[in-house]
């Protein structure tokens, strides 16, 4: 018997700034470090919607995925779950973003037990995804991508994983650590 | 982090292969694995040295974190391993009940056992472990490493075997 649970959780290391194809042929058009954050507000369940400025003078991890309920998706955002202390010291809050509906949205964070906020990028579709050059639109869906932005709003690491494979936190991680060690290098130079 | 002190191993720390594990004892595919690392240390006998983290995915397994805090705490009156197979083998009864009755059949101090349960005296422990997987990339269980490097294949005998084999010879080399 092949055992191929581990293979649909495979990753490649994450890679600072380096975005893979997102169709054949096509480089992905993902908004890069030092671009200033799209605002976005989104849906998370019929009465209540997330705005970018909610998070204002606190980082923001915005974690795009393709759907709900796709195994691979949630191995990543159950790891992201279980790794919010973590991201909190860094003074950091994650959203995740997909373009299915708030109902789907709502079932699928109470099965995992999910505490953080679900975003739907329903409607228009994808159009979040799109102003930040993530969406994949022959699929109807965005890519599984990561974007780490600032206190000011700043985006200053964003990361796209090949379709299938769950990215983990380690270079989210990584990337909150570099914030935090230009900010005490920055306190030490001034 | 690399396998020390801290760890529990089995097979000598001067072994040519280290292979590590993260797992969560709630985990259907760690519970699969279990038996394949079993065969993989007798099929390797002295030549692999096995030690096990525990990566306790709590929201979506709810009794993961008390079985790996269980089986630290086993582990601290010497039967880490022997709780490590009985939790493998008891998958599907993972409760606090039947933790305190896996600690009884050990024959271990039941009253330490339950006091340490319920004070969560080795959370900080399976945390640290938990946090040594997300620094190397775990994102899933189980996740083995091979002297180091992450088994990226499938975690059937064959495919472990060679991949150790290879590790091996390319030392031998």
């Amino acid at each position: 018997m092949q055992l191929t649970g581990n293979q649909r959780l495979e990753r490649r290391e994450p890679q600072r700034g380096v975005s893979p194809e997102v169709e054949e042929g096509q480089r992905s058009t993902a908004l890069p470090p030092g671009t200033r954050a799209p605002y976005f507000k989104l849906h998370t369940t019929p009465d209540q919607a997330v705005a970018l400025d909610d998070f204002k003078g606190k980082r923001l991890i915005v974690a795009f995925y393709p759907a709900d309920w796709s195994p691979v998706c949630g191995d990543e955002l159950a790891i992201f779950n279980e790794v919010l202390p973590e991201f909190r010291k860094h003074n950091a809050e994650i959203v995740g973003i997909s373009v299915d509906g708030v109902w789907c949205h709502i079932a699928y964070a109470k099965y995992n037990k999910l505490h953080f906020s679900l975003l739907s990028d329903f409607e228009p579709k994808g159009e979040v995804a799109r102003t930040y050059g993530v969406y994949r639109k022959k699929d109807g869906f965005s890519e599984r991508a990561l974007f780490l932005i600032d206190e000011q709003g700043t985006i200053r690491w964003s990361y796209v994983s090949p379709i299938g494979v769950n990215p983990g936190a380690d270079g989210v991680l990584d990337a909150l650590e570099d914030l935090e060690n230009e900010k005490s290098q920055k306190g030490a130079a001034a | 982090m690399d396998v020390g002190p801290r760890d529990h191993v089995q097979g000598p720390a001067d072994a040519p292969v280290t292979l590590l594990e993260y797992g969560d004892y709630q985990c259907p595919f760690c519970g699969a694995a279990h038996p394949i690392v079993k065969a993989l240390q007798r099929q390797l006998r002295e030549s692999l040295r096995f030690a096990f983290r525990h990566f306790p995915l709590t929201t979506i397994h709810e009794y993961a974190e008390g079985a790996a805090e269980a089986a630290e705490s086993v582990g601290a009156q010497g039967k880490f391993w022997e709780m490590r197979d009985t939790l493998f083998q008891n998958q599907p009864a993972l409760d606090y009940g039947s933790l305190l009755g896996y600690a009884e059949e050990l024959e271990l101090d039941l009253e330490r056992f339950a006091t340490e349960l319920d004070n969560h005296v080795y959370a900080p422990r399976v945390r640290e472990d938990f946090i040594s997987g997300v620094r190397r990339g775990v994102n899933g269980t189980p996740t083995f490493f091979i002297n180091g490097v992450r088994h990226e294949g499938a975690f059937d005998f064959e495919t472990m075997l060679d991949a150790i084999q290879i590790r091996m010879t390319n030392l031998a080399a």
